[in-house]
């Protein structure tokens, strides 16, 4: 075999198996396939690197060189054939996948998981938020109370008419007629003028009970929610601000207020607040005033020192008006399909 | 109260603007009700005069009347009422009339047989407030002329007035007026008395045995009495205010009523036994009311007594039927009183006999208004009877007792400017207090002024300052009081408390709940359906209705029923929760006498499990970082006795976590098992949430290895859960039991419990021998308790 010969058929069997190769890579029907193929390929005795130890076997250094380059050049063609077809595939796989994987969404919606707060929550929240950005803290008292704190605290002895108006669940406890169902949150007031000193800023809301018989918007077991300021300077001017100040912020800036003269015992001078709807309309609301001397004087608070105001309202209405509830004893029958309407 | 605005102007030029009046009676505290127009008239409707009546054989429920309205024809009516005979005369609508209600007359008659019109009622025609049938005129109009114009009658409006308890005056036009006039500027003057010469002197002696509880009393005697109808404006006008006419004595006795606040009692002068005594029943007494009704007395009622010592009336409340005015009376004798407001109160209430005067002598009626009251009385009676003969001599005792007729009131101006935030001046006070007929009697010291005023007799209600404060914010304006938003120097929030309710309520509503609110009232032996006993249970004194008598201990009942509820409905995913008090009896009472009420959350599902139960208490425990014990050895009562826990410091119970007992579940109808945890807030939300302190994280790898437990039954996971924490130590960073195993190659009485664990150190790579030891020490602790590793 002359030299020029024998790297002439060298190179002519690079060729050889160069194109077996690549003809192998690209007829390789998958990743494995081509897994297998690319590792039979890389086999130190594989056809192209048999050629290697060949080459070695070359006499002249040109020979070497230009086999050399031969190789590489074949073996970097390879490479890049195998990268190529495996790219190919992975993309391939991916795509069936995504298509294997496709999903409706809509087959998954959900029902609402979360539970629905009673409506009478939500409007003393509500209500709550509001004072509390007046600047107002919140104070709860007992539901059981006692005559003292109900009636006698608030200007109202035993023998006060008044009285007679408030419909009372007395309780058989204690001596007969002194322990009762508050007929109104106004006994916190008491509690809260005695436990907590001037500046009182507070709000009071809860259940109260009254013996009424239910009907389309009355409730023996209904929410009211009481207004208690005290500080020095406090005027009835300061009253009807607060009021104003709740309705645009509770009811939305389109409405306005007004109080008008009313009794309460345990108010002087007493107002009825009522708000005016944009179209004019005015809805009572509930009833307020400057807080009697006689009732700073039971909360343990010095009349010439301090002055303050009251108001209160019932909360259950507020809710029945913004849900457009028609009869109340709905909203206590604790009926699912109601519950889940809010 | 009702006020007719015709009538109002009798007392002062107040005109006929009734949007201007009732604005001025809002603003004044006279809460207007509501305003109606009665007596417009209605063109079309003429006298006629009844010819004759015929029954049809077809129709039983109408009659056919013939009448002549004037032109001397016989018209034909259909009519539904019987009060009238040939010769009465009666308002005709004629066809074409529209009625106030807007029906138009046409001839559509009944049977094929047509009606030339339609008698009218005097509600139908808005004159009167009374029905029965159809309405008979007096006897002198004239046929065919419009009955409105005929008789006079104009438009009018009624306002409907709210008087507070505070405004006794103002249940008299008197009163309204004064007030009004005051606030418009008009003068009022009280309607004009009897001004006729007193006859002979006869009189009936008074002697009242109980000074306090009557301190004043005149009996007059009046002759020359006829007893009839009122003139038609007396009827009218008490019809208009919501009274029914009855006779000119009864009507003109209410008329004064109405007007000045003084109610009048007349007896009959001739039925009565010389010698009145006032004085309180004895026990046992009867009395029959003029309402017919027998009244058993008691001795705190005062009673009206006649010369025998017999009762004819009780006082301020109602009179007696045996001295009842007759159409046979002819010399009446005239009760004008005043009796102490309480007493009236405490019988009228014991009888719930609340007529027009004991409401009036509840709240307070003028004792020195008793003359002008007497003598507007035989005014108004001298109008159908003018051989009226007031006699002299009436008895008119006035005792030491009675309130006198001004009580001087001291008022600061300071105080008036402190309470209003007003600078308002002595003298502006006292012109706006003159008005209303409150005089300045005094000034003391100019600097700060102290002004005395007199307050008139008709306003018992003012005694002290801040009265008199509250009728200068009335008259100068509360508008004009100004609109000032406090500076609250207060900073708004919730307390910690109450955040904390509020971040609890947002838990059990992301669990799924909805709230329900039952009613705290229960059913005697509704406890004992939710297996609870009643010896905690509060009964009410005077419940509404018997199946509403019983104070709740706990949440559990309501919400029991709440489910039956729902489950009567069909409805599905039943999770309900109820956040309120509870109120068991004290243990023993506390400092002011109150009960142990405390506040307490329930949550229940039906359908559910202890599973779902202990998956709540999980979640809020956590979240809320509510520490309890959870105890099996001894359950609540009505809980599923093996399926359940009580939650427990100590012996301090914080709640329960279970299932409701099955006997319980039947007792109530529910066919499925019930989840239940109910909590002590009152308890658990006053504990400050913790703030966590940051640890640092490790950067070094973790170990992580299971323990596969066979476990007796006896023994609970939170124990072996806690000796495995204690024996793990510092480096156990995680400890979760993800697997529990029951069945096939276990010893009888146990189960596997398998926990995975997870150690790491913070400052250092743990050595396989650390992790060989700590393994090695749960193991051991396991092993105490009964619990080896499985094969």
């Amino acid at each position: 075999m002359s030299e020029q010969n024998s790297v002439g058929s060298m190179s002519q069997a690079i060729k050889v198996a160069q194109d077996a190769a690549l003809a192998a890579i690209a007829s390789a029907s998958d990743l494995v396939t081509l897994r297998a193929l690319s590792a039979e390929l890389n086999k130190k005795d594989s056809p192209l690197n048999s050629f290697k130890s060949d080459m070695g076997k070359l006499p002249s250094v040109e020979d070497k060189r230009a086999i050399g380059q031969l190789l590489n050049a074949a073996a970097t063609q390879i490479a890049a054939a195998l990268e190529a077809r495996t790219s190919d595939f992975a993309g391939a796989e991916i795509a069936a996948r995504i298509a294997r994987e496709a999903l409706d969404l809509t087959e998954l919606l959900a029902q609402r998981r979360r539970g629905h707060s009673h409506i009478v929550t939500q409007a003393t929240q509500r209500l709550e938020d509001v004072f509390i950005g007046l600047g107002f803290q919140i104070a709860e008292g007992p539901e059981v109370e006692t005559d003292f704190h109900n009636f006698e605290a608030l200007n109202m002895p035993k023998s006060h008419p008044a009285r007679s108006e408030f419909d009372t669940m007395f309780l058989e406890y204690g001596e007969p007629g002194s322990v009762l169902l508050r007929t109104h949150t106004s006994p916190v007031q008491i509690r809260v003028m005695k436990s907590w000193k001037p500046p009182i800023y507070a709000i009071m809301p809860g259940r109260v009970f009254r013996r009424d018989t239910p009907d389309a918007t009355h409730m023996p077991v209904f929410h009211q929610i009481e207004g208690l300021v005290i500080d020095r300077g406090i005027t009835f001017a300061h009253l009807a601000g607060t009021i104003e100040a709740f309705t645009k912020a509770f009811f939305g800036n389109e409405f306005t207020s007004r109080l008008r003269p009313s009794f309460f015992p345990f108010t002087e001078p007493s107002a009825e607040f009522d708000i005016r709807r944009a179209d004019g309309e005015w809805i009572e609301l509930g009833g307020c005033g400057m807080v009697h001397p006689n009732v700073l004087i039971s909360g343990g608070i010095d009349p010439e020192e301090f002055s303050g105001f009251a108001f209160g309202f019932g909360i259950d209405r507020m809710a029945k008006e913004r849900h457009k509830v028609e009869d109340i004893r709905e909203m206590y029958t604790n009926d699912l399909r109601f519950l889940r309407q809010f | 109260m009702k006020i007719l605005n015709s009538w109002l102007n009798d007392f002062g030029a107040f005109g006929n603007d009734s949007e201007k009046l009732a604005a001025a009676m809002t603003s004044l505290g006279l809460a207007v009700e509501s305003v109606s127009i009665v007596g417009t008239p209605v063109k079309g409707v003429v006298v006629a005069k009844v010819l004759r009546t015929e029954r049809h054989p077809d129709a039983a429920k109408v009659h056919r009347v013939y009448v002549d309205a004037g032109d001397g024809k016989e018209l034909h009516v259909w009519c539904g009422a019987f009060n009238m005979k040939p010769g009465d005369l009666i308002p005709l609508a004629t066809l074409g009339t529209t009625m106030p209600d807007g029906r138009v007359i046409t001839p559509r008659g009944i049977l094929g047989i047509d009606s030339h019109g339609m008698l009218c009622s005097g509600t139908e025609l808005g004159i009167t407030a009374d029905a029965d049938g159809i309405l008979i005129l007096p006897k002198d109009l004239k046929l065919g002329s419009e009955v409105f114009a005929a008789l006079g009658i104009e438009s009018d409006c009624v306002f409907d007035l709210d008087v507070t308890r505070n405004r006794p005056d103002c249940n008299g036009y008197l009163g309204v007026a004064r007030d009004l006039g005051a606030h418009l500027g008009v003068k009022v003057v009280a309607p004009t008395g009897d001004k006729s010469k007193k006859g002979s002197s006869k009189s009936i002696k008074v002697s009242i045995a109980d000074k306090q509880r009557c301190a004043r009393y005149n009996l007059t005697v009046m002759s020359g009495v006829v007893v009839g109808d009122s003139p038609d404006w007396i009827a009218r006008r008490l019809a208009n205010c919501g009274m029914r006419p009855i006779n000119n004595v009864v009507d003109a006795s209410n008329l004064v009523m109405l007007e000045l606040n003084q109610p009048t009692h007349a007896f009959d002068a001739e039925k009565v036994n010389n010698g009145f005594k006032i004085r309180c029943a004895r026990q046992g007494e009867t009395l029959v009311t003029l309402d017919g009704q027998t009244r058993e007395l008691e001795s705190t009622d005062l009673l009206i007594c006649d010369g025998k010592d017999t009762a004819i009336g009780l006082a301020g409340v109602m009179g007696g039927a045996s001295t009842e005015i007759s159409s046979n009376t002819t010399t009446v004798a005239l009760e004008t009183a005043w009796f102490e407001a309480s007493g009236v109160a405490k019988t009228a209430g014991r009888l719930n006999l609340r007529s027009e005067a004991s409401m009036r002598f509840e709240r307070g009626v003028d004792p020195h208004g008793i003359d002008h009251a007497v003598s507007r009385f035989a005014s108004l009676l001298r109008e159908s009877c003018p051989n009226l003969v007031v006699h002299a001599g009436a008895a008119d005792s006035k005792e030491k007792t009675l309130p006198a007729k001004q009580k001087i009131v001291a008022l600061r101006l300071a105080q008036v400017n402190r309470i209003l935030g007003t600078k308002l001046s002595t003298k502006a006070v006292s012109a706006m207090l003159a008005k209303i007929g409150f005089a300045t009697k005094s000034v003391a010291n100019p600097k700060s002024p102290t002004i005395k005023i007199a307050v008139p007799s008709w306003r018992p209600d003012c005694t002290s300052e801040i009265d008199l404060v509250e009728e200068v914010a009335r008259h100068f304006g509360y508008e004009q009081l100004g609109k000032i938003v406090p500076q609250s120097t207060m900073h708004g929030r919730l307390s910690p408390v109450q955040q904390r309710r509020r971040d609890m309520r947002e838990v059990v509503l992301s669990l799924g709940l909805s709230e329900a609110m039952p009613n705290p009232f229960l059913a005697p032996g509704d406890l004992e359906k939710a297996g609870l006993g009643e010896e905690l249970a509060i009964r009410l004194a005077n419940p509404l209705v018997f199946e509403e008598s019983v104070l709740r201990t706990s949440l559990r009942p309501g919400l029991l029923k709440a489910i039956s509820y729902n489950m009567s409905h069909r409805a599905t995913n039943i999770l309900l929760f109820e956040l309120g008090h509870v109120y068991p009896i004290g243990s023993p009472t506390s400092a002011d006498g109150l009960p142990d009420e405390y506040e307490s959350i329930c949550l229940v599902a039906a359908g559910a499990t202890s599973e779902l139960a202990i998956d709540w208490w999980s979640q809020l425990s956590a979240v809320m970082n509510f520490g309890a014990q959870l105890d099996q050895g001894s359950v609540q009562p009505g809980y599923h006795p093996t399926r359940s826990a009580t939650l427990r410091r100590g012996k301090q119970v914080l709640g329960c976590v279970g299932e409701i007992d099955p006997g319980v579940l039947a007792k109530n109808g529910i066919t499925t098992s019930v989840a239940c945890l109910e909590l002590n807030l009152s308890v658990l939300l006053s504990e400050s949430s913790r703030v966590p302190t940051a640890k640092a994280v490790s950067r070094f790898p973790r170990s992580d290895f299971d323990l596969a437990f066979s476990v007796p039954n006896s023994q609970s996971a939170a124990t072996l859960h806690k000796a495995l924490r204690q024996a793990g130590g510092l480096e156990l960073v995680d400890l979760e039991l993800f697997d529990v195993y029951r069945g096939a190659g276990l010893a009888d009485n146990t189960r596997g419990l398998t926990f995975r664990l997870c150690l790491q150190a913070v400052d250092r790579t743990l050595t396989d021998s650390e992790v060989t030891t700590i393994r090695q020490r749960c193991l051991d602790a396991a092993a105490k308790l009964g619990a080896h590793l499985r094969n």
